[in-house]
């Protein structure tokens, strides 16, 4: 060995596709072991949107009209909607308290992909949202929804409302690790929650609200999703929600897959 | 002098106006171990982040394990473990999972990582305890997990925050001895620490860092001698008398004198120990200060440590003091 000061070039090789799906692969599992072993966190993740559908279908749905077809078939897509935005602020409150315990730290020190934590951890909030889609969907039959439409077309709809919440836990994963802090991050992302699902086309149509906050409340990603959802499943005109839902989901996961990654490199908890 | 497994050079860290790290040096070798002894706030963590690649540095450079840690963090990385101030352990993982879940992260195949997680649980005493939930483990069982977990990928630098803060006496004992063994098998340690027992018993050199700055270094041996001698130590019976007490024994001294209030206890530095003892017993007993105790003893790294940062004046440390002259 030399004796100069000039350090030792690399040793180790650079990060490759495959240890980097290993890495993710890895944490994915960390956190989904976790789901199993803490039930009450999930079960509250079901029974919230199934609360909201029951509210809706039942208590103020009947003051609520909507042009053709039931109001199940109208209110029970946005549903499936909820439910994803509802499963994935486990993300921004499971990441906050990951680096509230350090453990962050542990594994921004280790040789594992930059990624693969975040990576890790929307991909848990993937199964899980596929999960409570999955019991939407019965519980959204019991209460009068029925799919109208060919397999393929039922496949598209919940393949893109999927789509949608993945995307979307990308900006819960930014939103944990800017708020540092379970706490404040449950009270920041359930305002997505919120806005998303009553500033839209979700619970009662776009006609009825104000001429200056229609364009918002139409063009949204919320509402072109459940939009392009039930044209699927009813009919009608697709391809206009159908490729600004992609576009949205598209655009939403790259910009918040880019900060999130960024956050993570450079974040001091 | 062989290649240092940790070289820090004018290493600077500052949150916007504050200045964390204000130049600092410091080199371990391999198989030493390096304590960085500090009070709360004075660096160490900012130091063991920067030196695990969790912060870059605002100036200077350092290495661990012969890389650069700005410019080639990823190798630094597969070299190191750290143990943080927390047990950084997931408690909803059982012991055993969290050791193979940190050895897939190191990328070990998957026989290794069992293998390894297995003789970690072994090693650290939790093989009974390898398949239950972290969640029902004891403080010092998570403390012992989270070092077993940065040891999985057998790094050929370890960095210990604070090991044994809040551990009881007996793991304490357990971590120290563990570390002398995995130092005297090659592995470098570096290891921050307000005790300084602690630094006296493991470190090969001690660094102590104030105000993100290094103020003294070498051996415990070392930083005794610059105390020059012995201390005198008066313990005082009535606390008012301490002040009067400090300023008769300020003259006799070889440095200032410390005050420890808690303990209602003067120290100085004194060469001549046995003159200076009677010069010290006529003193006070001329100004009628009654004294519990009055002794000459070698000094500890407590004194060293108090004679380096304490209360004689810190720069832009609480100025409302404002007793010491201007330049």
């Amino acid at each position: 060995m030399s004796a100069s000061a000039s350090y030792r070039s690399r040793r180790v090789p650079p990060m490759t596709p495959a240890a980097a799906l290993r890495d993710t692969a890895g944490i994915a599992k960390r956190y989904l072991l976790r789901t199993i072993r803490m039930p009450a966190e999930a079960s509250v993740l079901v029974i919230q949107p199934a609360l909201i559908l029951l509210l809706f279908r039942y208590v103020l749905g009947g003051a609520i009209k909507v042009p053709g077809g039931s109001y199940a078939d109208f209110l029970v897509p946005a549903v499936f909607i909820e439910a994803m935005l509802l499963s994935g602020m486990s993300t921004s409150i499971g990441l906050a308290l990951d680096l509230k315990t350090g453990i962050i730290d542990r594994f921004r020190s280790l040789p594992m992909a930059r990624s693969a934590v975040l990576a890790g951890r929307t991909l848990s909030d993937l199964v899980r949202s596929v999960f409570a889609l999955a019991l939407m969907i019965v519980l959204g039959v019991a209460v009068g929804f029925r799919f109208h439409c060919t397999p393929a077309a039922a496949f598209a709809a919940m393949a893109l409302v999927i789509a949608f919440g993945y995307a979307f836990s990308w900006v819960y994963a930014t939103i944990g690790l800017l708020t540092k802090d379970p706490e404040v991050a449950q009270g920041v992302a359930v305002l997505p929650v919120f806005i998303l699902m009553f500033i839209s086309s979700a619970i009662v149509p776009v006609a009825t609200m104000p001429g200056w906050l229609q364009p918002v409340a139409r063009n949204q990603p919320f509402s072109v999703t459940v939009n392009a959802v039930r044209a699927l499943l009813e009919g009608g005109p697709v391809y206009h929600w159908l490729w600004q839902s992609i576009a949205w989901s598209a655009g939403l996961l790259l910009i918040f897959f880019l900060v999130a990654v960024h956050l993570y490199r450079t974040i001091t908890s | 002098m062989t290649e240092p497994m940790i070289e820090a050079r004018a290493l600077v860290k500052r949150f916007g106006s504050a200045t964390a790290l204000a130049g600092v040096d410091l080199a371990a070798e391999k198989g030493t171990t390096l304590a960085l002894l500090g009070p709360n706030g004075a660096g160490k963590t900012t130091l063991v982040r920067i030196l695990t690649t969790l912060l870059k540095p605002d100036g200077g450079r350092a290495s661990v394990a012969g890389y650069d840690v700005t410019a080639d963090p990823g190798s630094v990385r597969s070299a190191i473990g750290l143990a943080g101030q927390y047990a950084a352990v997931d408690e909803l993982l059982t012991g055993r999972e969290n050791l193979e879940l940190a050895g897939l992260l190191y990328h070990l195949g998957r026989a290794e990582r069992r293998r390894r997680a297995q003789q970690a649980l072994e090693r650290f005493s939790l093989t009974g305890a390898g398949d239950q939930l972290v969640k029902t483990y004891s403080g010092g069982m998570r403390r012992r997990l989270d070092v077993a977990a940065s040891l999985i990928g057998r790094p050929a630098v370890l960095l210990l925050d604070e090991p044994t803060t809040g551990l009881d006496p007996r793991t304490r004992n357990d971590l120290w001895q563990f570390i002398d063994e995995l130092v005297a098998g090659g592995t470098t340690v570096l290891l921050t620490t307000q005790y300084m027992e602690e630094a006296e018993r493991l470190a090969h050199r001690i660094v102590v860092i104030d105000t993100g700055k290094v103020i003294a270094e070498g051996t415990a041996g070392e930083l005794k001698d610059r105390m020059g001698g012995d201390v005198l130590v008066a313990t005082v019976a009535a606390r008012a008398d301490l002040s009067r007490a400090s300023a008769l024994l300020a003259p006799l001294g070889e440095g200032p004198p410390q005050v420890d209030p808690d303990q209602q206890r003067v120290s100085v530095p004194a060469r001549d120990g046995t003159t200076v003892l009677i010069a010290a017993g006529q003193r006070l007993a001329g100004a009628g200060i009654a004294l519990d105790d009055l002794g000459i003893r070698r000094p500890s790294l407590d004194d060293v440590f108090l004679a380096l940062t304490g209360n004689a004046g810190r720069p832009g440390d609480e100025p409302a003091r404002g007793t010491l002259p201007g330049p």
